[in-house]
């Protein structure tokens, strides 16, 4: 396996130079409830598709960034700065 | 002798003589030669035995292509004699023959009746009985294959590294086509890229003496800003990523457009004999007369289906090599056989009256055509078909962002065809101007083909020994006893015989063998088509395929210093750390009655920094540490979203916004990215720097620590002054240290974070310091020891990915109690609703018997419910002691419990409070 992600500070790089940080997940916000709270913590959406995900340059800037990526093809669309962890 | 007088544009420097030894023996050579023109022009014909007959091969390609001259260089296998500068004091020694090249005892099988080596004759014979095979397998080993690895790691001294490179235009191939192309694509701006195979860039242009125009495009091409990788074997394509190997480095190339400009590769002939040492391409005789001024024979026989042949009549006539004969096979020439003992002595020819003839030769130069090196470009998706006019395989389509110039592509014009191919790759890549393009369009015309006769094939199967395949020894016969026995399709002829399946991967024989399927099938070659083209292009070491590990192995500033001083060493997670140095429990036992120094660098050191570095501390962990007094230190654990432990550690603040944060071992890395994570999220205004592999840390600690750094201390080091859970900067033994005053080990103790610079010295003057005091070094197994008797928790050991602090005793470590929001808030308030189900105590074994870990915990009924984390013999506290999950009702402090371990039940009595100093009165002495 082969792709090129471009780190919004350095650039394109080969995907070895970075680590995986899953699915974009929205952080519940107030109180959930138990089943919210679980949804959140344990549930991934898994697609087949497209999808925003969590890239951290290791092998290099140390910065994390987003990127949107089909699961299938490894096409990554776009790559860019993240806003909160917990928002999308 | 068989060098010439100075020759203009000649590629070795006469006046710099290098010496290098093959088998042994000395052998002059000139810079420029290669080991293997060195070899020829001191009178060497025999370069290597082949993989099955042991027959002699001598210099067949001499340009890199086939397998013929593959010799050990230092210890390195495989190497092509003919490609390897000969370097002053190399050793060279052969391959594949016993106990020399000249007499090889396996040429044996050379004389065997044939059926005794029938084509597919390891499927057929040494099968039965079976579990015979590895002996069958080990005599095989010995008598084919290529080399010998040195037989241990230590031996073999060569390193490899990966390099990346992303690049506008690659170009594979430095001749005329591939430096125009890379010319032409610079010029127009674009990054360019170009990987070539020989010793000097140039390709033919130098074969065929046109050394001033290969060193002027050579020129032009620095000129023009292209990056030249010489000597460098393009591999093939993966995923769009092209491995380059250049020596020890493998280039990883990601390009957005390829140029291949990978020439065409000169086919053999089909006849008796060969294979014979004599033999030789027409390219290599070039190759061997134009750059190293070596004449490869007194008196040849050119036998050619082209024009390529009788250019090299020319040439060799000119350097007064006498030509015999020329069989110029479109006049209806073609040679019978060549014949001779130990090479080339007669050539049996027809000649271009019907004639049969016998001709005294030493040298014959066959030129069979071109073959475009499609290899690259078809691993990039072209397709090729069958051009009967030329006798050769073109392209027929090219995916996009490929090109191709030169040969490869069937042009004559090579320069022409790389300039168009040049333009067109920068011109796709919306570089150039409305003049380049035109530029473009002016160049790409149709220039006429030359007409080249398809290669004879043998009227009968040429006899016993007509190779169509060199480096796997597989004759016309054996292909057509294939084809008989119901191998038909190329692509199945080529796995039963073997035939392209060699060090030369099809180069010298893709051609011919299809040829003779087509033949023997009655198929015609266009309907046999080629096989498939498959990375790596060309040999490759796997050490260079391999390169460097991605983790490697880290070890503390003073490594060797536990080394020396018979520290046990083994690994933690990716660390090297010492478990003891070779007496455990003496090493316990001086932390508990006098002091005793352990290594922690391996600990994780961040920096948390910034106007809200406290705020950044206090959203990520379950406890408050913006309350932390300046020079105050505090024992935190880091819990995840979902309650759980995720790592632990101690944080000293340094000034108000500055906070010192130590992690777990193995957990460093992972902390520096989950803070970075939620911090990328925040936005807070702090930073997180990452000081692990910077600083060193040492805990000095025992009864005697105080009096020991006292004595070496530029500060005030006494209880009143640095009192439980302080933290100082100041200086040892002319160290700068940051000192934390904790209780690792549950003795009185210091940690001292210095420069990793600073750290042999550090280390050894506290043990110079301590020694009168009784002061010694001790390893991870009496700390674990000492660590266990105090309940201290091993995150990852002691707790997994469901222990949450409730559970794990450490409920007192999480503030629910406070409003601002923070990582695993909901999940730590619905953990601390209800009682934990199951909880991590500690027990006593009445007995010496210590349980392993993962040894089961029993409820009343008999049935597994708990398990046992850690046990060791307690240096201070006696017996035999451990640590385990069990459900809560078994948990009171002083229930009995039983602990099963592989069919042995132990008894044993819960405690819930440490086994040593439970009221921390020595940690604050």
């Amino acid at each position: 396996m082969s792709f090129v992600l471009r780190c919004p500070h350095c650039g394109p790089r080969e995907v070895s130079d970075f680590a995986y940080g899953g699915e974009v997940v929205a952080r519940p916000t107030g109180e959930p409830s138990r089943r919210e709270l679980y949804r959140y913590v344990y549930f991934r959406r898994n697609v087949s598709g497209v999808q925003r995900e969590w890239w951290y340059h290791r092998s290099g800037c140390g910065a994390w960034f987003q990127a949107e990526r089909d699961t299938r093809t490894n096409q990554v669309h776009w790559t860019g700065p993240a806003g909160d962890p917990g928002r999308l | 002798m068989s060098r010439l007088q100075p020759r203009p544009g000649e590629g070795i420097d006469r006046t710099r003589e290098v010496s290098f030894t093959f088998d042994g023996k000395p052998v002059a050579a000139y810079e420029g030669d290669t080991i293997a023109s060195a070899l020829y022009a001191a009178g060497r014909r025999t370069f290597s035995r082949s993989f099955k007959y042991h027959r002699r091969r001598g210099l067949f390609c001499a340009t890199g292509q086939c397998a013929n001259c593959l010799v050990h260089v230092d210890g390195r296998p495989g190497i092509r004699a003919c490609m390897e500068p000969a370097g002053h004091g190399l050793c060279v020694t052969h391959q594949n023959a016993f106990p020399s090249l000249e007499r090889d005892a396996m040429a044996i099988l050379d004389h065997l009746p044939s059926a005794a080596l029938p084509v597919g004759f390891y499927y057929k014979t040494f099968i039965a009985p079976r579990r015979l095979w590895p002996v069958y397998e080990r005599l095989l080993r010995r008598a084919s294959g290529l080399g010998r690895l040195p037989a241990t790691q230590a031996q073999r001294t060569w390193r490899t590294e990966y390099r990346r490179r992303h690049v506008d235009v690659l170009v594979s191939g430095g001749g005329a086509a591939g430096l125009s192309a890379a010319i032409a694509a610079a010029g127009l701006g674009a990054d360019v890229l170009l990987a070539d195979e020989g010793l000097e860039l140039g390709g033919r242009l130098l074969d065929e003496g046109d050394h001033d125009r290969a060193r002027d495009l050579a020129a032009q091409a620095g000129a023009a800003g292209v990056e030249v990788l010489g000597r460098a074997s393009v591999l093939g394509l993966y995923d769009g990523l092209a491995a380059i190997s250049q020596g020890g480095t493998l280039h990883q190339v990601r390009a957005a457009r390829h140029v291949f400009a990978t020439g065409a590769l000169e086919q053999p002939l089909l006849f008796d004999g060969n294979d014979l040492p004599g033999v030789m391409l027409s390219g290599g005789a070039l190759r061997l007369l134009a750059r190293q001024s070596i004449r490869a024979g007194e008196r040849a026989v050119v036998a050619c289906t082209g024009d390529r042949g009788l250019r090299a009549a020319g040439a060799l006539a000119a350097a007064g090599v006498e030509i015999a004969a020329v069989v110029d096979v479109r006049d209806g020439g073609r040679v019978l056989a060549a014949e001779g003992r130990a090479g080339v002595e007669r050539v049996r020819l027809v000649d271009g009256d019907g004639v049969v003839r016998t001709v005294a030769a030493d040298l014959l130069v066959v030129s069979g055509g071109d073959a475009p090196a499609l290899g690259l470009a078809a691993q990039a998706g072209a397709r090729s078909g069958w051009d009967e006019l030329r006798a050769q395989s073109v392209l027929v389509s090219l995916p996009r962002g490929c090109f191709v110039a030169g040969s490869v592509a069937g042009e004559v014009g090579c320069e022409r065809s790389g300039e168009a191919a040049g333009l067109a790759a920068a011109h796709s890549l919306g570089l150039g101007d409305p003049v380049s393009k035109a530029r473009e369009v002016a160049l790409a015309s149709d220039l006429p083909a030359e007409v080249v006769a398809p290669a004879p094939l043998p009227v009968d199967s040429g006899g016993r020994r007509c190779f169509a395949c060199l480096c796997e020894d597989v004759t016309v016969k054996d292909i057509e006893q294939g084809v008989r026995e119901g191998y038909e399709s190329l692509e199945l002829a080529k796995r039963y015989t073997t035939v392209t399946m060699g060090p030369c991967q099809g180069r010298i024989c893709q051609g011919q063998s299809a040829a003779v399927v087509g033949r023997a099938t009655g198929a015609g070659r266009e309907i046999v088509g080629s096989t498939t083209a498959r990375p790596p292009w060309t040999t490759v070491p796997l050490g260079a395929l391999a390169g460097r590990p991605v983790e490697p192995a880290k070890r503390s500033a003073i490594h060797a210093w536990h080394r020396a001083h018979g520290g046990v060493i083994r690994w933690t997670g990716d660390w090297r750390r010492p478990y003891h140095y070779g007496d455990p429990q003496a090493e316990a036992r001086a932390v508990a009655q006098r002091a005793g120094l352990i290594d922690v660098s391996t600990l994780g050191k961040l920096l948390v920094r910034g106007p809200q570095a406290g705020e950044l501390l206090d959203r990520l962990y379950p406890g408050r540490i913006s309350t932390l007094g300046i020079g105050r230190c505090r024992y935190a654990i880091l819990t995840g979203e979902s309650g759980r432990i995720l790592d632990d550690g101690t944080i000293c603040r340094l000034d108000a916004e500055t906070f010192y944060v130590t992690t777990t071992s193995t957990g460093a890395a992972g902390a520096v990215q989950w803070f970075r994570w939620w911090q990328t999220g925040w936005g807070l205004e702090a930073s997180v720097t990452d000081l692990s592999q910077g600083l060193s840390a040492f805990n000095l600690a025992g009864p005697r620590a105080r009096e020991i750094l006292a004595s070496v201390a530029e500060l005030d080091v006494s209880a009143d002054a640095f009192a439980y859970l302080d933290g100082r900067e100041g200086v040892v033994t002319g160290v700068p240290c940051l000192l934390l005053r904790l209780g690792f080990t549950g003795e009185l103790g210091f940690e001292l974070h210095c420069s990793a610079a600073h750290a042999e010295h550090l280390w050894e003057a506290l043990l110079e310091a301590g020694g009168s005091a009784g002061l010694r070094a001790f390893g991870l197994e009496p700390q674990r020891a000492l660590r266990l008797e105090k309940l201290h928790i091993l995150v990852g050991a002691d707790t997994d990915a469901e222990s949450t602090p409730y559970g794990a005793g450490l409920g007192w470590a999480v503030k629910l109690d406070r409003e601002e929001d923070f990582v695993g808030r909901w999940a730590l308030t619905d953990a601390a609703g209800a009682a934990p189900e199951s909880v991590l105590v500690g027990f006593r074994v009445s007995g010496a018997e210590l349980p392993r870990e993962g040894a089961v915990v029993l409820d009343a009924g008999g049935a597994a419910a708990g398990q046992v984390t850690s046990a060791r013999h307690g240096p201070r506290a006696g017996g035999s002691l451990g640590m385990a999950w069990m459900p809560a009702g078994l948990a009171d402090d002083g229930a009995s419990i039983t602990i099963s371990d592989a069919g042995r039940l132990l008894s044993a009595t819960v405690s819930t409070t440490p086994f040593f100093d439970p009221e921390g009165a020595v940690v604050r002495s």
